[in-house]
């Protein structure tokens, strides 16, 4: 079970500025039982972006969005509406959206933080990996996470220690960000390697005392 | 003295040491004392390859005693954004002017592979504390008291690199967070070089062209099998095979180097000579390169 919070919403109508329609998926797997993913929510933050002026052109729900194949299948079945939006916003974990980015070469906005996994890679996981930083990055490195896929967990670019796009510590190990760069570069999005200094803020990580009062909390950590 | 000072005078050298595993610090100060009134600055690496060594900051200081200008290198590997602040601050009152800040290799390359990487903050972020501090606030907005430090910031870039362009955003990126000059990866390809410096002279910062003494065949190999961003040509490989006494003694190594900083001197504001322990044979290339 993977524990993820709404980022809140003017963090997401600033991911969307420039954009006019979005297509929403939401995870019917430990996203839904957090209420931050599964219909209720989509329907929640459709009507939210709808009154801010996004065009929301489809909605849809995967059972566990850490699966490639599922994610798969159900794109393929929207795949028209979805070629009609400017992007995607998927209320799901950091392994979803990482998951549902890879089988789609279209950009993929993160709606949630995933804050406590316990360990937890999602129920059907394949390479994604989320390090539960609680402040999810995704939505500016084009769906592929530098915490977890690059060695020294940078934030602001490669160490320029890479050969031939190979880590510095792994000849068989992708260099993260070359791989965050030719995905931007294929989406067009490049620009967002220029933005502002980013920092991390690891206070971010610990589950707040909202959240380790819920009864639900008391569950997982059973 | 400011390196940042130096750039609209001269074309700037620099060198570099690498403080020794232990507290004998005797060679290593030696090794930059041959290096006086032959380079403007020298670099003092920090814990350099993830090898545990003596303090660079330390090391700074017995050069300035020595009448010598320390670059204060500071990677991100060792210390959280609290230790790298602290240790900018003290070397400020230690009057250490120079800084290159980088992103550090990863442990794993060193002598203690177990430890824990660091890299709270990155050559970029620090890049922007450094600048903090400057404005009279830490990274948390804290503020410092009595008077700012002022550094002159340095920062590096890899110009031979293949693709070229993450090394351009990401110096653009340096630029804009506060670096004031750059000191690139080794280069022995004058061409890329050049193509690299037609692209990077819109950001208006320095550029020292960096210079690796080419010491054997099986160093050029190595690098270009392991190192990033560097690539040793097959002529020049070939210069090193055809006469092995010669390349031995060092003498192919500072021909190589004198020739890459003539070729390279038209398209930089300066060079940056890394000997790798082979300090003695500075003087030498840079009275061949006619500096």
């Amino acid at each position: 079970m993977i524990v993820t919070q709404a980022k809140p919403f003017e963090e997401i109508l600033k991911m969307l500025e420039g954009e006019k329609s979005v297509f929403v998926v939401g995870c019917n797997g430990c996203a839904e039982v957090c209420e931050t993913g599964g219909e209720k929510a989509c329907v929640d933050l459709k009507q939210k972006l709808e009154t801010s002026g996004i065009k929301v052109v489809g909605c849809a729900t995967i059972d566990f969005m850490c699966n490639k194949l599922l994610d798969s299948l159900k794109i393929l079945r929207h795949k028209e509406k979805i070629d009609f939006a400017d992007s995607i916003i998927a209320l799901t974990c950091g392994v979803g959206v990482q998951a549902v980015s890879s089988v789609i070469d279209k950009y993929v906005h993160p709606a949630n933080n995933t804050i406590y996994l316990g360990g937890f890679q999602g129920t059907w996981p394949s390479q994604e990996r989320c390090a539960e930083c609680g402040d999810c990055v995704l939505d500016w490195t084009g769906g592929i996470c530098p915490i977890t896929n690059c060695s020294k967990s940078l934030l602001n670019g490669s160490c320029g220690g890479a050969k031939n796009g190979k880590c510095e510590i792994d000849k068989e190990l992708d260099c993260g960000w070359e791989n965050i760069y030719n995905r931007l570069k294929k989406l067009n999005k490049l620009e967002n390697l220029q933005k502002q200094v980013k920092l991390r803020d690891y206070s971010k990580m610990f589950p707040n005392k909202e959240l380790r009062n819920t009864t639900f909390y008391d569950v997982e950590k059973e | 003295m400011k390196l940042t000072e130096l750039f609209s005078k001269k074309f700037v050298v620099t060198s570099e040491i690498g403080p020794p595993k232990g507290c004998d610090v005797s060679k290593c100060l030696h090794e930059a004392e041959i290096l006086k009134g032959k380079a403007d600055a020298i670099n003092v690496t920090d814990n350099q390859s993830s090898v545990m060594r003596f303090g660079s900051l330390a090391t700074c200081h017995f050069l300035k005693d020595k009448g010598l200008e320390p670059v204060y290198q500071v990677v991100c590997r060792d210390r959280n954004r609290i230790a790298l602040q602290s240790d900018i601050l003290s070397a400020a009152a230690l009057g250490i002017e120079n800084l290159l800040l980088l992103t550090g290799d990863h442990t794993k390359l060193g002598d203690h592979p177990q430890a824990k990487p660091v890299f709270d903050l990155d050559a970029v972020s620090l890049i922007h504390a450094v600048k903090k501090l400057e404005e009279g606030v830490d990274l948390s907005g804290n503020k410092l008291d009595g008077e700012p430090p002022k550094f002159s910031i340095g920062a590096v870039v890899s110009p031979c690199s293949d693709p070229v362009e993450p090394q351009l955003i990401k110096m653009e990126k340096k630029v804009k967070a506060g670096a004031q000059f750059f000191q690139t990866q080794a280069v022995y390809e004058v061409e890329k070089f050049v193509k690299f410096m037609e692209k990077a002279k819109q950001f208006g910062v320095p550029v020292m062209a960096g210079i690796v003494v080419l010491k054997s065949v099986g160093m050029a190999k190595y690098m270009n099998e392991n190192v990033a961003g560097v690539y040793v040509p097959n002529n020049l490989i070939e210069e090193l095979k055809k006469d092995k006494e010669k390349t031995k003694s060092g003498q192919t190594g500072i021909e190589i180097a004198a020739r890459l900083i003539k070729e390279l001197k038209p398209y930089c504001q300066g060079v940056h000579i890394m000997p790798l322990g082979w300090d003695d044979k500075v003087p030498k290339i840079l009275e061949l390169a006619g500096l």
